[in-house]
Order: C-alpha cells, then sequence, then structure tokens
C-alpha cells in the first residue's frame, strides 16, 4: 500500500467483477479505494487490476458515470474516506460535518441554456469521480498525452476520497437578472429563494456575497477540498466565473451525536442543539425542501443554503472577562453547559432565576436568543466552519465563522431568527459583523445517470 | 470645544479633588517595600475545593498561606448557590461567587492577607449560608491593610459620577444648541457644533448604552436597522448635514421633528443618569468597552460615514476611557504599580498619535487619513486595550 496513507488491504486481484451493469472493480469496502485501470495512476497510486477489460470498461464507466451502481454494489465501510455522491440528498448535508470547507459561489457568463446544462453534467461527472478519489477527467492528472495539459490538476495525486462531499446550490441570479428570467427558467425562481433583508448592522460586501450557483465541497483533507472548487472552476472557464470562495478550516458544526461538538473562534462549543442526521422527523420537518409547486418538483429532497460570512472581533472578545464571555453565550466556556445547570446536553431552563431575581441565562444571551423556544420551534442544520483570512488591514486578523445552514425554508427558518438576533442578542450587536451572504435553493440529489438540478431543466 | 487637548471637564468638584490629593499622596508610603509582592503566587497547594451541595459546604482547607487564594467552587446540589469569603466580623464580603447554577464550576481569586476568615455557601442564595472558619497563614505574600483601599474605590466612584454628569450636562446643553439650528435649517451652525457636541456623548457612551432604548433612538447608524424602523438621532441628522450624491433632503416639518426627539431623549437621558449608581468594576469594564468602541468602529470609520468626524469621537471615547482609569488609579496602583504605569504610558503614547491630527481645536477629517496613518493608531489603541482589559479585575478581585 505505498503511497496510501490510510491503513486498509489492497483490492485481491482475484476479486470478481460486479457484472455487465458495471465492470468497473468495486470499491474497497475497508479503505474505499478503487484499483484502477492498469498503467493508470490512481489519486492514490499503483494497483493491481482485475483484467484488462476491467480496465479497459473501468475508464469508459468513470466518463460516463455509471459509477454509482458500483457503489450500492458494494457501499463504503463507516469509516470509509469515500462518502457515496448519488442519493435521495445531496452529499454534504447530513454527512458528518468533515474538517475542512472550501466553499464558491460563481457567476454564470454564458446566455445559452445550453452550454447551462452541459456545465451541469459536466459537473456531475467531475463530481462523481472527485467523491471516490478519482482525479477529474477521463485521463486525470498524468495519464493523458505527453503533448496536452492534464484534466485534472494533480495536488490531489496520492491524497484518498478525504470524504469530499460537494454540495450544489442555485441562486436567485440563475433564474433572473434585473428582472429579466434567464436560461428559459421563466416563473421558476421557488418562492422561497427570496432576496434575504437587510440585516441590523450588515455590512456586507458584494464581492462577498450572492452568486449564480454555489458549491460546498467540505472534506477532511483541505487539500483535497481545494482540488475539487479548483477542478469544477477549470471545467466552467468559459461558462461560470468565481465569484467569491471561502475558505473554513475547522468545523463548527457536529451533524451526528458520535461527533464531538466543535468549537468556534470564541474558544465556545457551537452548535450544541444542532438538528443531527438521527433526528429523521426533524430533518423532514424544518431542513429538507417541500415542492409546494408542481414546477418545484425539483427541489424533492433539496434545501435552501444559507451562507453568512460572519467576522468576530475576536481582538475586543478576548478583553472580555469570563464572567461576561459566559453571559454573553448563556452556557459555561468550560463545558458547555447552560448556565441554568447540568452538563453539555442538559436542556437549558431559561426561568431558573439567580440573584436579584435575573435569570441565570441572560435575556440577551446568544443561546437564549437561537433557541428554538424562542423561535417558533423552528430549528437549523448548521455546518459552518472557522475561518481566518489574513490581516484586515489595520493589524488585527480578519477572522471568523462561515456560517451554513441548511433550512426548509429560509422565510420561516432564518429570517425571522436573524432578525430578532440583529438587533436583540448582545454578541451579535458587539462582537459580530456580517460581510459576506448568499442564500441558494439546493436541489434533491442525484441519480446515477442523472446530473445536477436536471429536474428544473426537464 | 477642543478636540486634542485634556477634556475641561475632566475636573470634579473641590471636595473631590483634595480627597484625590490626599490619596495620591498616601499611596507611595502604603506602597513602599510592596510593589515587588504584587504577583504574588497562588497559595502553594494550588486551587482550594469548596463543594457546594444543598445542605454542606465542604471546603478541602482550614487554613492556608495569605496571598492570592483561588477557590474553586463545584455546586453539587439542585439549587442554584453562592459561595462567599468574609472577614473574620461575618459581614465584610471580600469575595464572592453568584449564580452558580446546578453542577457548575466556578472560581473565585481574591487577596488575602492573614487573619481569621469566614467562608459561606448559600445553596438557595438565601438567608446567612453555611460557614466554616478559615485561617489564613502568614506568608511573606502580605498585603498592605486594605481599608485605605476602599476608600480609594469609592473616592474614583464618587469622581466618576461627577464626571458623568457634567457630561451629561453639556450634551444636553449642546443638544438643544445643535437641534435648535438644524431645526431651523440653519445647516452651517449645525455642522459646526455636531461633532464637538457629540464628543459629550461618546466620553460616557458605555453609560449612555446601558440604557437599551435611548441608544438606539439617539445614535443608531443607518446600517443598525431593520427594514421598517423610524431613525432618530444624532446619525439621522447626520445624513441630512453632510448629504451623499442623490440625498433627498428632510423636509423642515421633519428637521423639526428629529430635533425634538433629539433633546428630548437626551433630557431623559441625563435625568436617569442622576440615579445612576455606579460601582468600580462599571469604571474598569467602561474604560474598556471605550478602547472597544474605538478599536471596532471609530478606527475603521465606520460610525461617522458622511459627517467623517469619526476622530472626534476617538478623542472622546479615549477621554472617556482615561477619566475612569485616572479616577481607579490610586486604587490600582496599590494592587498593580505595574499595570498602572503601563497605562500611564500606553494612553500617553496614543494621545500624542492622535494630536498629531489636530488642527486647532478640530480633528482631521476620516477620510483624509492615510491607510498608514490609520494603521498606527489602531496599533496604538490595541496597545492600551490589551492591558486596560485587565484594570478591572486588578482593582475589584
Amino acid at each position: 500500500m505505498t503511497g496510501c496513507p490510510f491503513s486498509g488491504r489492497a483490492p485481491e486481484a482475484s476479486e470478481p467483477a460486479t457484472g455487465p451493469a458495471s465492470a468497473q472493480a468495486p470499491l474497497d469496502p475497508e479503505n474505499g479505494e478503487r484499483p484502477t485501470a492498469g498503467a493508470r495512476l490512481s489519486r492514490r497510486g499503483l494497483f493491481g487490476i482485475a483484467g484488462l477489460g476491467g480496465a479497459a470498461a473501468g475508464l469508459a464507466a468513470g466518463f460516463l458515470g455509471h459509477d454509482a451502481v458500483a457503489a450500492s454494489a458494494a457501499p463504503p465501510a463507516a469509516d470509509s474516506p469515500v462518502v457515496p455522491f448519488h442519493g435521495d440528498h445531496q452529499a454534504g448535508i447530513t454527512a458528518p460535518a468533515q474538517d475542512r470547507l472550501h466553499m464558491a459561489a460563481f457567476d454564470v457568463t454564458t446566455t445559452k441554456r445550453e452550454e447551462l446544462i452541459q456545465l451541469l453534467k459536466d459537473w456531475t461527472r467531475a463530481a462523481e469521480a472527485l467523491a471516490e478519489g478519482r482525479p477529474a477527467g477521463a485521463t486525470g492528472a498524468v495519464d493523458g498525452p505527453y503533448g496536452a495539459p492534464p484534466e485534472d490538476t494533480g495536488e490531489a495525486l496520492d491524497l484518498n476520497a478525504g470524504k469530499l462531499t460537494l454540495t450544489f446550490g442555485f441562486g436567485a441570479g440563475l433564474f433572473e437578472k434585473d428582472g429579466v428570467p434567464r436560461f428559459g427558467l421563466d416563473g421558476r425562481r421557488p418562492e422561497a429563494l427570496i432576496d434575504l433583508p437587510h440585516f441590523p448592522g450588515d455590512d456586507l460586501d458584494p464581492a462577498r456575497s450572492g452568486g449564480d450557483l454555489v458549491v460546498q465541497a467540505c472534506a477532511d483533507d483541505p487539500q483535497v477540498a481545494v482540488h475539487a472548487i479548483r477542478n469544477l472552476a477549470r471545467i466552467g472557464f468559459g461558462k461560470v466565473r468565481v465569484r467569491w470562495s471561502q475558505l473554513g478550516f475547522g468545523r463548527t458544526s457536529s451533524t451526528t451525536r458520535a461527533q464531538q461538538t466543535p468549537r468556534n473562534l470564541f474558544g465556545f462549543k457551537d452548535g450544541t442543539n444542532n438538528l443531527k442526521v438521527e433526528d429523521d422527523q426533524l430533518l423532514d420537518q424544518h431542513v429538507w425542501a417541500t415542492a409546494g409547486r408542481p414546477e418545484d418538483a425539483w427541489l424533492a429532497g433539496g434545501s435552501y443554503l444559507v451562507a453568512r460570512r460572519i467576522r468576530m472581533h475576536i481582538e475586543t472578545w478576548d478583553r472580555t472577562s469570563l464572567g461576561e464571555q459566559e453571559g454573553l453565550i448563556g452556557r459555561t466556556k468550560g463545558t458547555g453547559a447552560p448556565l441554568s445547570g447540568g452538563e453539555e446536553f442538559t436542556e437549558p431552563d431559561f426561568t431558573r432565576q439567580g440573584k436579584g431575581g435575573k435569570p441565570l441565562i441572560p435575556l440577551d444571551s446568544h443561546m437564549r436568543m437561537a433557541h428554538p423556544s424562542q423561535n417558533s420551534g423552528v430549528r437549523m442544520l448548521r455546518r459552518g466552519y472557522n475561518y481566518t483570512d489574513g490581516s484586515d488591514g489595520v493589524g488585527h486578523l480578519d477572522a471568523g465563522l462561515f456560517f451554513i445552514a441548511f433550512v426548509t425554508d429560509p422565510r420561516s427558518h432564518y429570517v425571522p431568527m436573524q432578525m430578532a438576533m440583529a438587533k436583540g442578542d448582545t454578541l451579535a450587536v458587539e462582537y459580530l459583523k456580517h460581510t459576506g451572504s448568499g442564500l441558494f435553493a439546493v436541489p434533491g440529489g442525484v441519480k446515477p445517470g442523472g446530473f445536477i438540478g436536471d429536474g428544473l431543466f426537464a | 470645544m477642543p478636540g486634542f487637548t485634556l477634556p475641561k471637564n475632566a475636573r470634579v468638584p473641590g471636595t473631590k479633588i483634595a480627597s484625590l490629593a490626599a490619596a495620591v499622596f498616601a499611596v507611595p508610603l502604603i506602597l513602599t517595600g510592596c510593589t515587588d509582592n504584587t504577583k504574588a503566587p497562588d497559595t502553594a497547594g494550588g486551587a482550594i475545593d469548596v463543594v457546594s451541595s444543598n445542605s454542606e459546604c465542604k471546603v478541602s482547607a482550614t487554613s492556608v498561606p495569605s496571598g492570592n487564594l483561588t477557590f474553586s467552587v463545584k455546586n453539587e446540589g439542585t439549587e442554584v448557590t453562592e459561595f462567599y469569603l468574609l472577614a473574620a466580623d461575618g459581614l465584610r464580603i471580600l469575595g464572592e461567587v453568584e449564580n452558580i447554577g446546578p453542577g457548575l464550576s466556578r472560581n473565585l481569586v481574591v487577596t488575602a492577607p492573614a487573619g481569621t476568615y469566614t467562608t459561606a455557601c448559600k445553596p438557595g442564595m438565601e438567608g446567612d449560608g453555611i460557614r466554616a472558619a478559615l485561617e489564613v497563614t502568614p506568608s511573606g505574600n502580605q498585603r498592605p491593610a486594605d481599608a485605605d483601599f476602599q476608600h480609594l474605590l469609592d473616592t474614583a466612584t464618587t469622581q466618576y459620577a461627577s464626571y458623568v454628569k457634567d457630561q451629561g450636562e453639556q450634551l444636553l446643553t449642546g443638544t438643544e444648541q445643535f437641534a435648535a439650528a438644524f431645526a431651523a435649517g440653519d445647516a452651517a451652525t449645525a455642522r459646526g457644533l455636531y461633532a464637538a457636541t457629540r464628543q459629550h456623548w461618546e466620553r460616557i457612551e458605555p453609560v449612555a448604552e446601558s440604557f437599551g432604548d435611548l441608544d438606539p433612538q439617539l445614535d443608531a447608524r443607518e446600517a443598525d436597522l431593520e427594514p421598517g424602523q423610524e431613525w432618530t438621532g444624532w446619525h439621522r441628522a447626520e445624513k441630512d448635514l453632510f448629504p451623499p450624491a442623490g440625498y433627498t433632503a428632510l423636509t423642515a416639518a421633519e428637521r423639526s421633528a428629529i430635533a425634538d426627539r433629539m433633546v428630548a431623549d437626551t433630557k431623559d437621558l441625563v435625568e436617569r443618569t442622576r440615579t445612576l449608581e455606579i460601582s468600580a468594576d462599571m469604571l474598569g469594564n467602561g474604560a474598556k468597552e471605550l478602547l472597544d468602541e474605538v478599536a471596532t468602529g471609530k478606527v475603521t470609520g465606520e460610525e461617522e460615514i458622511w459627517s467623517h468626524t469619526d476622530l472626534w469621537d476617538f478623542q472622546a471615547n479615549v477621554d472617556g476611557a482615561r477619566i475612569a482609569f485616572e479616577n481607579l488609579k490610586p486604587a490600582l496602583r496599590q494592587k498593580d504599580a505595574a499595570l498602572a504605569a503601563s497605562l500611564d504610558e500606553k494612553f500617553a503614547a496614543l494621545q500624542a498619535e492622535l494630536a498629531t491630527h489636530a488642527q486647532g481645536a478640530a480633528c482631521t477629517s476620516y477620510d483624509k487619513l492615510t491607510p498608514e496613518q490609520v494603521q498606527r493608531l489602531a496599533s496604538l489603541v490595541d496597545a492600551l486595550g490589551e492591558p486596560l482589559s485587565r484594570l478591572t479585575a486588578a482593582v475589584v478581585l
């Protein structure tokens, strides 16, 4: 297994092919790696291969995008570095939150519907390959003609799939620009894909906001996430251009109960009360979009992605006493327990009073303001990341939280809460500044042979 | 109103000046031979564990060496609890931690000279609590007796209360003049009064902001508004006096309404500051908050986006922080003379840099500053802000 950073066995040379539906060798259930063709160098090194026929078909299958059949024939093991791309929902929403993020929003520059559709097909094929740890394009980074530039950019050679998920969304600008419908999508913009209102204190940079398309790349290895975005951007040249992109170096949410709650740059546990993948019914209620109109059927199994770049004034925060910090958050810094007592996952008691009859969890604390009980019961699936982007020019780190949430409808599940918090959450008023914003409709999952958002263009 | 000289309103009533002078003279005598001990090591055995339950208050030691004592208080009961360290008389409170919810832990750090003390847990926050004696033995980490210290703190808060009152009254006078000119359509006069009058607000901003309803009515920026919210106060007038391109001017009736509201709200503010109780930690925290304001709003030019009078606000925030510090300084010198000296030095460095942007009685317009000048100011603000954030803990612990 030279060149493979994960332990695991190499596929047996005698392993039978999975059948005519896909002649490609199945994923190794332990390490999620796929033996690749003959002399072709995979992202993780050279492997033996079942036979010449398999090799040729493997190339073809990769190119034609029939990989999912193989994937479903041999679902990856729990510790596999591969997260399946296909499914009822897009990957990267309920998948256990990976450690790193690279998100990019694109402006669509072409005006031709067929070029847009072709791009979405090309992106789908590339995403299928990247999610499995294979390079982009049929010949990858080093197996193409010597006289031609390689199809894959190469920086993820030798790395495994890193649990890469690629999640695609459509901004309002895909449907219309300046009131004029685009790409034959007249009347197709979902009602919930609103223009977000101005929230008090917003200081949005247009160059960090909006976008017609968005791609969220999450992986446990930052190089894998960046490689994915870079190759998708390259495939898009002439049809799209990058509008903004954002790296996140550490997750700030857990999406499964098995994950420990991570900390944000204020040093506090973040997302203790986040929706988790185990909460099936709650996901239906709060995360998955409902296709209200017949023309919104493409949103079935989809969601809405809210992205907010939230600068944190970490320098002044660090000069604040522990007592004040805990009061602003509503939880203890050490264990993350609510100030009403208990442990991290103890339900907060907002009525419990301390000295002078004042509530132990202050009225203006972040946790109280964000709690479902204060927000008509609405929940979000948060998937944010800590970021630092160099300096702000006056000697401070430009650092904060890149907030990402998936919700069933931003009109009920984001706007009212954010409006209340931008006014009443002292943490938000004193220590946060929203500098970027985006709202995207996330189509349902991609079926094998289909492409991203195909229902919208059917 | 000179923007870059020491504010005249730093003056305090004569009797207070006298008591301040007395305190300053007393300090060096008390400190003699003690300055090396200002960073007393923690109790030799580390933290003293306190476990508070509904019926018990277990303290892990009955005798500890003098110096900085750290009590690590864990609430193992079902009620909200508190922990106190009391003097031998069982009345005077040396330190307390409140509002410890069930299952939570919290530290109390207190400086205690040798003597006999009383510890008390108060599950349910009622009654005298569950008490026990604690002996603090001489360790060489002796502190001067702190009877004078409380007097210094009391003097500081009295002085600061006078300052707040004085600034509030000047703010009201200035606001009335400004409002009259603004309502009358005398834009030139109103523009001339705008920044100088706002300085009185900016000097006591943490106090003003503590009135959560008045602050947005008087000082909301356009970006702070939510859709549909009525916009009043200083920045509403600012936009009309320093209009951006394409702006539609207010009518005379609209100006009058804004002006009347500003005067009424300011009267309300001044009235409320008269009965405000001021404690020493409010001075320390207020000074820190003023520097925070500078660091996140003024140094970036986000406060006065049309008038570009940010440096006036900047100077006023620094004035207010320095007054709070100066008032606390005699007490701080007893506890941490090095911090007092460091703050003196850093206030002076920032003031010297600000002075280079004075143009007579006015301040340079923010949009005339070069990026290098902004960076220099910002770095001096950070250099001051970091030690200033330790002021409260240094005098209140």
